[in-house]
Parts: structure tokens; C-alpha cells; sequence
């Protein structure tokens, strides 16, 4: 029942929502709503645990083989948890914003998470399909609609390449439905499909490219700087925070376990394409004024890092994946809401322009340099518990070759990473006041709050992630256990 | 129907009328379908009537129905002879039924011809305008032409079988004689000029743009999807055996229908334009079903002539209320009209392939039924890519209609049109989420 409920609260109230037309109703329904669905996520986490609770199957194309079957395991849970979490905090950090049209843009924000939580829970091929899409369009009514000047050109961009790539799933998925034993759709049918290996090596760049493009990993990766920077900020946190895991959720659902063989064939060159990524993201961040593009390039270099530990495979390091998603959401909703702020407030992203914000704005400061500790790694924050998983499992796999120096070279990304983000910090700041960041005031007591969460879910973690640790574990070694990870 | 243009000069009188006419047609066809016949007549084989056929005929009476209720009153402001028109629409759905029953070459060609020339008429109908007069002419030369080597295909066909009847034609060798190749080769090439496939496609933007655009709509609907069904009947049932012999062939023809509709749609400027050679695109799309001729296949042209067609019907009503017909022409349309706005978009995401639309399902069967073929992936792989060129040119509409400031037009969308509008999107969601409602009716019915 949690999963269904987790994706019928969002759609229904995001139709209602539609239809009110006062502002201040608007968002506090959203709000309500979105508060409800945390609710009900907690409760699977906590109280309503057993399987009766979380596993949902009713047929639903019975002729194709296809049925509703929504489940979570620990990897759906913390994902759920996620997306349950986001939308609260961004509702409450842009309480303050207004709208033209805020029924719809509240409408479409409710309807995106249905669609999120959708791909999560979704244990049928051709209902992770579904959703897999019906999350894009919301968001791309969003971006293109509420968005900066060149919105619709770069919300185009970013919707063509997804659509392209989840096209390719769908022949995949389509493909590998042919190869079931009593053709089905279900995810247990797909995971004891007899797949020859030459199909799965292509079968295998075909679903690839679709969650390679949603993640986005180089070369993939352009549409995601110019449709961050083009969004309007509460979309861009839900494209950034969660919508970016579907990638990686896809591949560890979809992708590894159904193509084992081809996973290890061209792990390499997947993980090749990661690091030069996570290079090349890093140094093109160092070069960036604007901030929103800063944080877009940082995260594709940990979107890379992800992806190369599931590549580059070993138990320790596939944990570290599955909550760093989380951190990683967590972290960047956090920088995101400083950017909001910050431009809010001066009008502009440049770090140039800014500067000596922090004599003007001290909590805005203190809280901004946890999240940006996190967003390094440092100890005791969430993400180095994350990080630290992942580089052990990377440098230990014992499925590649190459692992010392896939894990030698990202490693040289950490530091990069320590260099933009403090270079951020500093320009931002600290440093003389600028005339447009002379009148600046502290944050409100709402931005107070949500960030403060942020930072108490971010020292939480780092000091003590065994809950979360917990919870991904049996999903961790049921994935594992599926790909091949010696070489022989 | 004819004679009610003597009877009364009353436009909304005939209007009626032929709306209880296809009410009354539809009823009839649901009533054969459960099994009631009001009488049987003995057709010598000539034709065959079977759930294939009529669950199409009910598609495609529902949507005429649909599109009389949705377009009457612009049909009312073509011309003066409305009566001659809702006549004309009639005879060409008598060829409608025939093309989806026929089971014999003879029968064939009559659907064929009833369907075409009603068809050069209502191109001309609109009497003082050159570009509808250029469109008739220009349809009825390439239409006879291709006419022509129909006839020859069955007069080939004849020779090296003995018969026009398509279960005689079925039986004997598989072998491929010459005789019999060319005879296949000159109807798949007919058939091709119907369902405008590339490389016989010129005349469709040309006759579309120019038609009255109430027409087009019919046109690019019912009598498409029709012509679709005349042509996997007739190469199902006559020519099924040779399937080897001529799927690279169809393949080809596919494959380049797809590429030319898809990247000449981008650089339209007119949205009627671009509907034109959207519908050779989608046609390319229907080729799939005929290129993989299995089980997956005829179902999944069923329901995507069901899918195509309602949404099709929608946008064009919609556009044929507006003044403007370019892309700018929609700028703005979600802040003055957002029922229409809103029900177009989504007629254009059905078109475009997104899940939770019938278009989606349309597209899912048609590749699924060429994946199972196993060795069509290129195939699928264009298919893929020009699904994807698609989303280009219609979000452009969307675009347009959703982000994009503009003055508004004066629209006189009654109720009603709005009622209906919102009812047909309403079909279309509720096939996109539940396909398998119609397709069950190809198997249980009642």
C-alpha cells in the first residue's frame, strides 16, 4: 500500500491543485501535500514495515504480460525518502516567491513527484517505462514556462536528448521482453531472462544511453548546465536532487543486474567515459562566474563518481552509491537554496559581482559553509561517508584492471572539487562588499529552517549513517550478487 | 442524404440528419459485431466480414461521427451545397467498408476508386479558390494514374493465378513467378500512392494545404487509415505466404517515408503544412505493421488508427478554428483558451509517442511487432530517431501555445465543441493508460 499511496497523494493532489486559483491556497495545499507524502514514507520506513505493506501487484495489461507491481526495497525506500523529503524543504525555502500562474506551477511540481516516485517503486519494465516519462513532462512544462530568457531553447535541448534515450530503453526493455521465460514484463522475469551475449552487448549500450543521458555522464552531459541555469530554481532542485538518481537508479535496477555480462565487458569504457567526465566537469567548474553553473558542473563530477563505482564494481563501493544518492541530494538542494537566496536578494549569479556577504548575512554564511564541507567531502559530513565508501570499493574491485587508476584519477577530482567550492565561498563571502551586496539582509526565518534541516540531516549522516547503512544493505547484495565482479 | 439538399434548404436540418445517419451506421456496425444481423446476403465470397473489419469500420464510423459533431459548422461554411458534402462523406465511407472487408481483387479496386472520388470533389469544393482547384486537379491526375497501375497489378495478378479471389490467390506454390512479382509490385506501389509512402508522397502536402482544412481533416483520418487497412487485408490474406519476398521491399519504402515525412515536417511554417507531412510520417509509422505482419502487428494498426485518427480530428478542429495557420498563428492560445490549448496538447502528445496517450501504445505495438521480427532493428532504430524528430515539430505548437506571448484570436469555441473536445482527450488518456480495452474487442466482444 506505502507505494502506491506514495505516487496516488502527489498525482491526485497535483490534479486539485489545478484547479485552486488563490495563490496562498495553492501553495499551502502543495505544502500539505508534500508534507503528507514524507509522512507516509516515514511510516514505511518505521512502523509499517513488512512486506504486506510495501509489495503492490495487481495485473494491469494482463495480454502483454505487464502488471501494476510497485515494491520497495532499501535502494527504493531511501530514494522515496528523498524525493518525500525535497519537496518540503523547496516549497518552504521558496515560500516567499510568487508566481504567475501558481496553481499550475504548483500543479506540475506535485505531478512531477508522482511521476519520481513513480520510477522508484515501479517493479514492471514497462511501468518504470511509464513513469520514467511522465516524470520528464511536468518538469519540462516547468522549466520552459517559468524559467530564464533562453528557457525554451535549453528545456527543448534537454527534452529531446531524455526522450531520445528513454526511446532506447524502450527497445531494449521491448527486446529483452521477447527473451523472458513466459513473456513478461515483470522485473523477476527480467532478471532470469536468457540473454545471448552479443545481444546483451548492444542491448546493453542501448539502455545505457538512456540513463547515461538522464544521469548525465560524459560525453551526454551538455543539455544539463544550460537547462540548470535556465530553470526556475525550484525545478532545477527537483532535476538536480532527485531527478538526476533516476539515472542512477536505473542502472543499478535495470541495467547491471539484467546485462551482467555486458556490464562487466564494458565496465571499463564506462568507466573511463566517468572519469574523464568527472575531470573534465571539475576543471570546467573552476573556470565558471556563475554559480548555478558551478553547481551543475560539480554535479556531474559526483554524478561520475557514482557511476563509476557501480561500474567499477565491489560491494563496499555499491553501498556508497546508494547513500551518497541520497547525500548528494541532500547536499545540492542546500546549495541550490543559497544560490536562490543569494540571487534573490542581488539580483545576480556572478561571483564576481558578489562579495563580503558574509558580514551582511552571518547565518546565511555559517550555513552555507557546512553544506559547501559537504559538498568536499570533508569528514563527519554525510557525504564523506559516501565518498570513503565509495574510492574503497573502487580501489578494492576486483572486476576491472584498472581500478587504481580509475580510483588514483578521480581522487584528483576531490581536490578539484575543494578548490571551486572554496574559491565560491571566498568570492561570495567574504572579501569587500560590493555595491549590490552592500544592502544585503539575513535570511528569513523559513530559509533559516529548511537549511538548518539541511545541515542537521548533513552532520546526522556524517556522525552516524548506520540507519542508512542498514536499510540499502539487503538491496546492495541482492544487486551484487547479480554481476559478475572477478575477473576470471 | 443526396436528396435532402432538395428537400430543404435548411443548413442545420441536413447537419442533423447526417449526424443520425452515422449515429444510426455505428449502431448497426456495434449490432453486427455482437452478432445481430438484420438480414444476410449471399456476396458470392466477395466479401468478408470479419471482427478485423468491423471493429475498424466502428473506429472508423466514431470518428467521422465525432468529426461531424466537432466540424459540422465549418463544413457548413465550405460552400453552399452542405448536402452535397455530408453526401459525399457518406459514399466514401461505403468504400471505407469495403476497402475493410473485401476478399476479392475486384472488390478491392471498387472500395479504392469509391473512396478517391468523393475525395477529388471535396479537394475542389471550396469552388473560388485556386489552391483548392490546383489540389482537386492535381489529386484526381496522380489518383488515376496510380489507379491505373492498380488495375494492371490485378490484371498481372489475374493471369498468373486464375482469379481475383483472394483465398484461390492465396492457395498454390509460394513460389514468386515473375508475373506474379510484378503483379505485387504494381499494387504495393498503388496502395503506397494512397497511403502517400514515400517515394509516391508528392501529391499529399500539396492536395492537404490546398483541400478546405475541414477536409484535410477527413482525409488525413479515416480515409488514410482506411486505405492502411485495405493494405495489410490485401497482403495478409492474398500474399501472407510471400511475406519474405517483399518485406525488404516495404521495409525501404518505410524506412524513407518515415525519413522524408519527419525532417521535411521540421521546416514547416504553416501548422497545416506540417500535419501533412506529420501524416506521411505517422503513415510510416502504420508501414511498420505491414513490414512485420504478425499478430502484434494487426492489433497494434487497429488501435493506432483509433489513436491517429481521434487525435488528428482534434487538432485540425482546433486549427480550423483559428485565423492564422503558422506557427505564430497559436502564440499565446493557453492564456485566452486553455481548454484549447490544453486538449491540443495533448492530441499532440498522442501523436508524439508519450506514454500515458493512446499515440504511445500505437507506437509501442508497432515497434514491439517489428522487434519480434528479430532481424528489423535498423528499422526500429530509424523508427526511434524520427519518433524523436517528431517531438520537434510538434512541441513546437506546444511551445507556441504555452510560452510564447501573443494576441489572442477571436475563437468561437461554443460548449459544446469544448464539451466534446475535452471528452476525445479524455478517450485518448484513458487508451493510454488501459490499450488493451480495444484491443479486447478484436477477440470478445460484448
Amino acid at each position: 500500500m506505502i507505494p502506491v499511496l506514495l505516487i496516488v497523494i502527489p498525482l491526485v493532489s497535483g490534479l486539485i491543485a489545478f484547479l485552486l486559483k488563490q495563490e496562498r491556497a495553492v501553495k499551502a495545499w502543495a505544502l500539505l501535500s508534500a508534507i503528507a507524502t514524507l509522512v507516509v514514507s516515514l511510516l514505511g520506513l518505521t512502523v509499517m514495515k513488512q512486506e504486506s505493506w510495501l509489495q503492490f501487484n495487481k495485473p494491469w495489461l494482463p495480454y502483454l504480460g505487464s502488471n501494476f507491481h510497485v515494491g520497495m526495497d532499501g535502494m527504493a525506500q531511501v530514494l522515496c525518502l528523498l524525493t518525500a523529503v525535497t519537496l518540503p524543504i523547496i516549497f518552504i525555502a521558496t515560500w516567499n516567491n510568487s508566481y504567475k500562474k501558481a496553481h499550475n506551477f504548483f500543479a506540475l511540481m506535485l505531478l512531477s513527484q508522482a511521476g519520481l516516485m513513480g520510477v522508484f517503486v515501479a517493479l514492471d519494465a514497462l511501468l518504470f517505462y511509464f513513469f520514467w516519462e511522465l516524470a520528464l513532462i511536468p518538469v519540462y512544462f516547468l522549466c520552459s514556462q517559468w524559467g530564464n530568457e533562453r528557457r525554451i531553447a535549453a528545456t527543448f535541448k534537454f527534452f529531446i536528448y531524455t526522450f531520445l534515450g528513454s526511446l532506447f530503453m524502450l527497445i531494449g526493455i521491448i527486446y529483452i521482453y521477447q527473451l523472458t521465460p513466459g513473456k513478461s514484463f515483470d522485473i523477476q522475469a527480467f532478471y532470469s531472462a536468457d540473454i545471448p551475449g552479443p545481444a546483451q552487448e548492444w542491448l546493453f549500450w542501448l539502455m545505457f544511453a538512456a540513463f547515461a543521458i538522464k544521469m548525465p555522464i560524459f560525453p551526454l552531459h551538455t543539455w544539463q548546465p544550460d537547462a540548470y541555469e535556465q530553470s526556475p530554481t525550484a525545478a532545477t532542485m527537483v532535476l538536480s536532487a532527485v531527478m538526476v538518481k533516476m539515472g542512477v537508479f536505473g542502472v543499478l535496477r535495470w541495467l547491471t543486474p539484467v546485462l551482467p555480462f555486458a556490464s562487466y565487458v564494458h565496465g571499463d569504457t564506462v568507466g573511463t567515459l566517468c572519469v574523464t567526465g568527472i575531470i573534465y566537469a571539475s576543471l570546467v567548474a573552476l573556470q565558471q562566474d556563475d554559480l548555478k553553473r558551478l553547481v551543475a558542473y560539480s554535479s556531474i563530477a559526483h554524478i561520475g563518481l557514482m557511476a563509476l563505482a557501480i561500474f567499477v564494481p565491489s560491494n563496499m563501493g555499491m553501498h556508497g552509491v546508494m547513500i551518497q544518492m541520497f547525500n548528494h541530494g541532500i547536499n545540492i538542494l542546500g546549495l541550490w537554496i543559497v544560490v536562490e537566496l543569494i540571487e534573490r536578494q542581488m539580483g545576480t549569479r556572478k561571483m564576481s559581482e558578489l562579495g563580503g556577504l558574509a558580514q551582511k548575512a552571518p547565518a546565511l554564511a555559517i550555513l552555507l559553509v557546512v553544506v559547501a564541507l559537504a559538498n568536499v567531502a570533508l569528514p563527519l559530513t554525510n557525504a564523506f561517508i559516501g565518498e570513503f565508501m565509495m574510492f574503497a570499493g573502487i580501489f578494492t574491485s576486483a572486476a576491472s584492471q584498472y581500478h587504481y587508476a580509475f580510483a588514483g584519477a578521480a581522487m584528483v577530482a576531490v581536490i578539484l572539487s575543494a578548490v571551486y567550492t572554496f574559491n565560491m565561498i571566498q568570492k561570495v563571502f567574504y572579501g569587500n562588499t560590493s555595491t549590490l551586496t552592500a544592502g544585503a539582509r539575513d535570511i528569513r526565518i523559513n530559509e533559516k529552517l529548511v537549511l538548518s534541516a539541511i545541515v542537521i540531516m548533513i552532520i546526522a549522516i556524517g556522525v552516524y549513517p548506520a540507519p542508512l547503512l542498514e536499510m540499502t544493505q539487503g538491496a546492495v547484495d541482492a544487486i551484487f550478487s547479480k554481476m559478475i565482479t572477478k575477473q576470471s | 442524404m443526396m436528396f435532402t439538399g432538395i428537400l430543404s434548404n435548411n443548413k442545420r436540418l441536413v447537419s442533423v440528419i447526417g449526424v443520425l445517419g452515422m449515429t444510426a451506421l455505428v449502431v448497426v456496425n456495434l449490432l453486427e459485431m455482437s452478432g445481430m444481423r438484420f438480414f444476410t446476403i449471399d456476396l458470392h465470397n466477395m466479401l468478408w466480414f470479419d471482427t478485423f473489419g468491423l471493429l475498424f469500420n466502428t473506429i472508423a464510423f466514431v470518428c467521422t461521427l465525432v468529426y461531424f459533431l466537432l466540424s459540422g459548422r465549418d463544413i457548413e461554411r465550405v460552400g453552399t451545397h452542405v448536402a452535397e458534402y455530408y453526401a459525399l462523406t457518406f459514399f466514401v465511407l461505403c468504400g471505407v467498408s469495403l476497402a475493410s472487408s473485401f476478399n476479392s481483387l475486384l472488390m478491392l479496386f471498387l472500395a479504392i476508386e469509391i473512396i478517391s472520388i468523393p475525395l477529388y470533389v471535396l479537394t475542389g469544393s471550396d469552388k473560388r479558390n485556386l489552391k483548392s482547384n490546383e489540389a482537386s486537379l492535381k489529386y484526381l491526375l496522380m489518383g488515376s494514374f496510380s489507379t491505373g497501375l492498380m488495375l494492371m497489378g490485378i490484371t498481372f495478378i489475374y493471369g498468373a493465378k486464375g482469379s481475383f479471389d483472394m483465398d484461390v490467390i492465396r492457395m498454390g506454390s509460394g513460389e514468386l513467378t515473375p508475373m506474379l512479382g510484378a503483379g505485387i509490385l504494381l499494387l504495393l506501389f498503388s496502395i503506397a500512392f494512397k497511403v502517400s509512402a514515400a517515394p509516391f508522397h508528392f501529391w499529399t502536402p500539396d492536395v492537404y494545404d490546398g483541400a478546405p482544412t475541414v477536409f484535410t481533416s477527413f482525409m488525413a483520418t479515416v480515409v488514410k487509415a482506411a486505405s492502411f487497412i485495405a493494405f495489410i487485408r490485401l497482403f495478409d490474406h492474398s500474399f501472407g505466404d510471400l511475406h519474405k519476398e517483399w518485406q525488404l521491399m516495404v521495409a525501404i519504402i518505410t524506412a524513407a517515408t518515415l525519413f522524408i515525412g519527419n525532417i521535411t515536417a521540421v521546416f514547416q511554417q504553416s501548422v497545416k503544412r506540417m500535419l501533412a507531412y506529420s501524416s506521411i510520417a505517422q503513415a510510416g509509422f502504420m508501414l511498420f505493421a505491414l513490414v512485420a505482419m504478425n499478430q502484434t502487428a494487426k492489433e497494434g494498426l487497429i488501435f493506432y488508427t483509433a489513436a491517429y485518427s481521434l487525435a488528428t480530428i482534434g487538432i485540425f478542429a482546433i486549427l480550423i478554428k483559428m485565423k492564422d495557420y503558422t506557427f505564430e498563428g497559436f502564440n499565446g492560445l493557453a492564456k485566452y483558451h486553455p481548454v484549447l490549448a490544453a486538449t491540443n496538447a495533448i492530441f499532440l502528445f498522442s501523436l508524439a509517442g508519450i506514454p500515458a496517450t493512446a499515440g504511445f501504445w500505437a507506437k509501442y505495438y508497432m515497434l514491439a511487432s517489428a522487434v519480434q521480427q528479430g532481424h528489423l532493428l535498423w528499422l526500429v532504430i530509424v523508427g526511434l530517431v524520427c519518433a524523436a524528430i517528431s517531438v520537434y515539430y510538434y512541441f513546437r505548437v506546444i511551445q507556441a501555445m504555452y510560452f510564447k506571448e501573443g494576441d489572442p484570436q477571436p475563437i468561437d469555441a461554443s460548449p459544446a465543441f469544448k464539451g466534446l473536445l475535452i471528452g476525445i482527450a479524455g478517450i485518448v488518456v484513458l487508451l493510454g493508460i488501459w490499450p488493451e480495452w480495444l484491443i479486447d474487442k478484436l477477440y470478445f466482444f460484448f
